[in-house]
């Protein structure tokens, strides 16, 4: 454990060398992790890395996290027998606060002071027996991301029995008649450890809120803290001065600063990313030309597989006779899946980007720079996390919603964070921005255009609700904003080769299972029940086009479509784009698949995709994907909640149905509503 | 030389010392256990574009905040 932004991931990674996603970004850890490393003796090690906070006062639901795990009070996992607390060196004042806290509660403690480089070339010099002495517990100089002291560190954890600290603040005397008041009214442990239970109860009357203890203890600290408000009025601000008064005195005696007023690299470097004038340009333009990048750097990527992936179909099509298993193969799994498949590469480079911009530490800076637009709408900026993060998917965002400290801000948070654009969009816009626009090198900029406004508009309408729901069913005061801005470092390419590897497996196992089971049951709605169908006569259309609509058109799937068509007729789609809508409900990217299989498009190639629609028509024979119709499509699918993963996980989140159910109905209708304005006023205006 | 301040009126490169920060409350005891208490130098580095949070640099680490919570504390310049 330690403070955010302190390296803890890394050094757990280094320890234990299980894949875990680490970011140069206060708030990347939410949930605890697990690994096992083997000690000195070979026995092996359970190990968790915990949550970031600066105290063990928690507020968020995070911090709670920590401060239940330390106290040994999350049913599943044991006591605690020794902690490892990790401690930015370059930063050791700040981050000693939470680390006496630590060590006060009594558990064998080891401090890892970890990124003696950063503090070296800082001219920072530590003096690590004095501090040792002054802590009681083995402190281990290390850094983490150069692999440097993990042996050290492996060693001082192996070491046994490790020392008990005894390290002690003064506190006021009523604290310790406040203490064994308490004792008996706790939790009783299994494990009978009296001192934790002590420290349990000290740290409870430190606190703001109840960590999740609940009820008559609860209510009991809350009549003692009442008691200090009379007796001594400012004690809670007396404990942290004292504390950070015993830091001082620590700092003065072990560390000594050489240069400390030279201005550092990431002051100047910050004096251009957030000047006045030109930060919101550069903001843009970074922006901009991510999705620039995706657009052309991707290309030939997406050639390549989709030249493997067609070929592939063509060989498992050659060595299958001629009947339904081949189709089944051919047309529903390599035709479905396939077509989202093949959206893999732009995949890889954004998640490439957004951990790039993560790891630097500019993420933290453009949080910096919007929070103004995000206090106006009466966010925090905390909640820039969880947005941006829902750039890339909604499910971790709405994870990443754990750090923020009032229940409210959080919901609201929760409910717009699926307006954000995911990267499962990201298959359908690509496709209709296809079908309105013809292919060429000549279109990228507009077709980037068009895709950035995408983002634009769920981004802008995100905010809209966060700003209605902050007015009417969550209302309440915009809350403080304390957040730190990390130094500049390079990106660690060993941890993004490392996320794009988690980001782009999952995708792909979502295409193996929910997209491949999706794509078998719509191909069997498709094709059954089987009939003759013979070419109506006087078609304009080439006949074999005729049988194919019509035997989409009579089966089961066809008979839903049809069913449900009057619902989203008035926004311009007919039965196949409803088919297309109703299977999306899984997940986004299924309307790309679906379409594929209405189409047989077995080669599985966008561009062909694209080709059918410009030939597809309506019953009376006008051109089906109109421009019009197509950002009609567009404009529903950035604003419906279309995703099974995000409801189950905003239910699990706010720990009831209620929440998932209204967020998923208000967002279909105003994507519906959004939808109806787009189609019918832009015939109005004359558009076709 | 004892002139106080507010944070927020405070300019880019000016040096200080925290006097005070106001009420006690949740967020003023949250800013001290970040490491802003009286008796903490700060240095003041730069107001966000459009007039947003505040960036300051303190025990050897930036940490930014709004305008609303540096209204309240004081600080003496140096």
């Amino acid at each position: 454990m330690g403070n955010p932004n302190s390296g803890k991931t890394t050094l757990f990674n280094a320890l234990t060398g299980l894949r875990q996603k680490v970011g140069n970004y206060p708030g990347v850890t939410v949930e605890w992790k697990e690994g096992t490393f083997y000690s000195q003796h070979g026995n092996p090690v359970r190990i968790l890395d915990l949550p970031g906070s600066y105290s063990l006062n928690a507020h968020s639901p995070d911090e709670k996290i920590l401060v239940e795990a330390l106290l040994g009070r999350i049913p599943p996992l044991p006591e605690p027998t020794t902690v490892v607390c990790c401690v930015d060196a370059s930063n050791l004042e700040r981050n000693l606060y939470l680390a006496t806290q630590v060590i006060e509660i009594g558990i064998p403690t080891v401090v890892v002071l970890n990124m003696m480089d950063v503090a070296v070339s800082r001219g920072i010099k530590i003096d690590i027996e004095q501090v040792e002495k002054r802590l009681g517990v083995p402190v281990v100089p290390c850094e983490a991301a150069n692999g440097v002291g993990i042996m050290e560190l492996r060693l001082a954890i192996s070491q046994h029995p490790l020392p008990v600290p005894m390290l002690k603040m003064d506190v006021p005397n009523l604290i310790s008649d406040a203490v064994d008041d308490l004792l008996p009214v706790l939790p009783r442990r299994q494990s009978g450890n009296t001192q934790l239970s002590r420290a349990e109860a000290r740290l409870l009357l430190s606190c703001d809120d109840d960590p999740g203890l609940g009820g008559p203890v609860w209510t009991r600290v809350l009549l003692w803290q009442q008691r200090f408000d009379r007796e001594s009025p400012g004690w809670r601000s007396d404990w942290i001065t004292s504390r950070y008064a015993w830091i001082g005195e620590l700092m003065h005696h072990s560390v000594s600063r050489f240069n400390p007023n030279k201005p550092s690299i990431t002051e100047r470097v910050d004096d251009y990313l957030l000047h006045p004038w030109i930060g919101f340009p550069v903001l843009a333009f970074v922006m901009g030309s991510l999705f620039y990048c995706i657009f052309t750097l991707a290309v030939p990527f997406m050639d390549a597989l989709d030249g493997i992936i067609g070929l592939c179909a063509d060989l498992v099509g050659g060595l299958l006779p001629a009947g339904q298993l081949r189709n089944l193969l051919v047309d529903g799994v390599f035709g479905g899946v396939g077509g989202v498949l093949i959206f893999l590469p732009q995949i890889l480079f954004l998640f490439f980007f957004i951990s790039i911009l993560e790891s630097t530490g500019y993420m933290a800076r453009a949080a910096f720079i919007l929070d103004r637009v995000m206090n106006r709408v009466g966010l925090h900026g905390r909640s820039f996390i969880p947005l941006l993060s829902s750039y890339a998917c909604a499910v971790p965002g709405i994870m990443a919603t754990r750090t923020i400290e009032s229940p409210k801000d959080r919901l609201i948070t929760i409910l717009v964070a699926p307006f954000m654009t995911c990267s499962a969009r990201m298959p359908v816009y690509l496709v209709m921005i296809a079908a309105i626009l013809p292919s060429g090198s000549g279109h990228a900029v507009t077709k980037s255009l068009i895709l950035l406004f995408l983002y634009f508009i769920g981004t802008v309408v995100a905010l809209g609700f966060a700003w209605f729901f902050r007015k009417t069913l969550l209302r309440g005061p915009s809350p403080a904003m304390l957040m730190e801005l990390p130094p500049y470092r390079m990106p660690r390419w060993g941890s993004v080769f490392r996320e794009i590897y988690d980001r782009s497996w999952l995708f792909i196992k979502r295409a193996g299972t929910i997209i491949f089971a999706l794509s078998i049951l719509l191909w069997f709605m498709m094709n059954y029940p089987r009939e003759e169908v013979f070419p109506a006569a006087g078609s304009t259309v080439s006949g074999e086009a005729v049988v194919q609509k019509i035997e989409v058109e009579s089966s089961f799937a066809g008979m839903l479509g049809h069913s449900l068509e009057p619902v989203f007729k008035p926004v311009g789609y007919d039965w196949r784009i409803t088919l297309g809508i109703i299977s999306s409900f899984a997940a986004r990217e299924v309307f790309v698949s679906t379409m594929a299989i209405i189409y047989r498009v077995n080669e599985e190639e966008s561009d062909s995709l694209v080709a059918a629609f410009r030939e597809s028509r309506r019953a009376n024979g006008e051109p089906l994907f109109t421009p019009l119709t197509c950002a009609s499509v567009l404009v529903f699918f950035v604003f419906a909640l279309q995703c099974i993963s995000t409801v189950a996980v905003v239910r699990r989140e706010t720990q009831s149905w209620r929440w998932p159910v209204f967020q998923f109905v208000y967002m279909f209708a105003f994507a519906w509503l959004a939808a109806f304005i787009i189609y019918q006023g832009g015939q109005l205006l004359g558009f076709a | 030389m004892n002139n106080f301040i507010r944070l927020k009126d405070m300019q880019t490169g000016q040096r200080g010392v925290v006097k005070d920060l106001g009420e006690e409350g949740r967020e003023s005891l949250r800013l001290m256990e970040m490491g802003l208490l009286p008796g903490t130098q700060i240095r003041f580095v730069r107001r966000a574009p459009l007039g947003g949070p505040l960036e300051v640099e303190m025990r050897g680490f930036h940490l930014s905040l709004r305008a609303k919570e540096a209204e309240r504390i004081r600080v003496a310049l140096s």
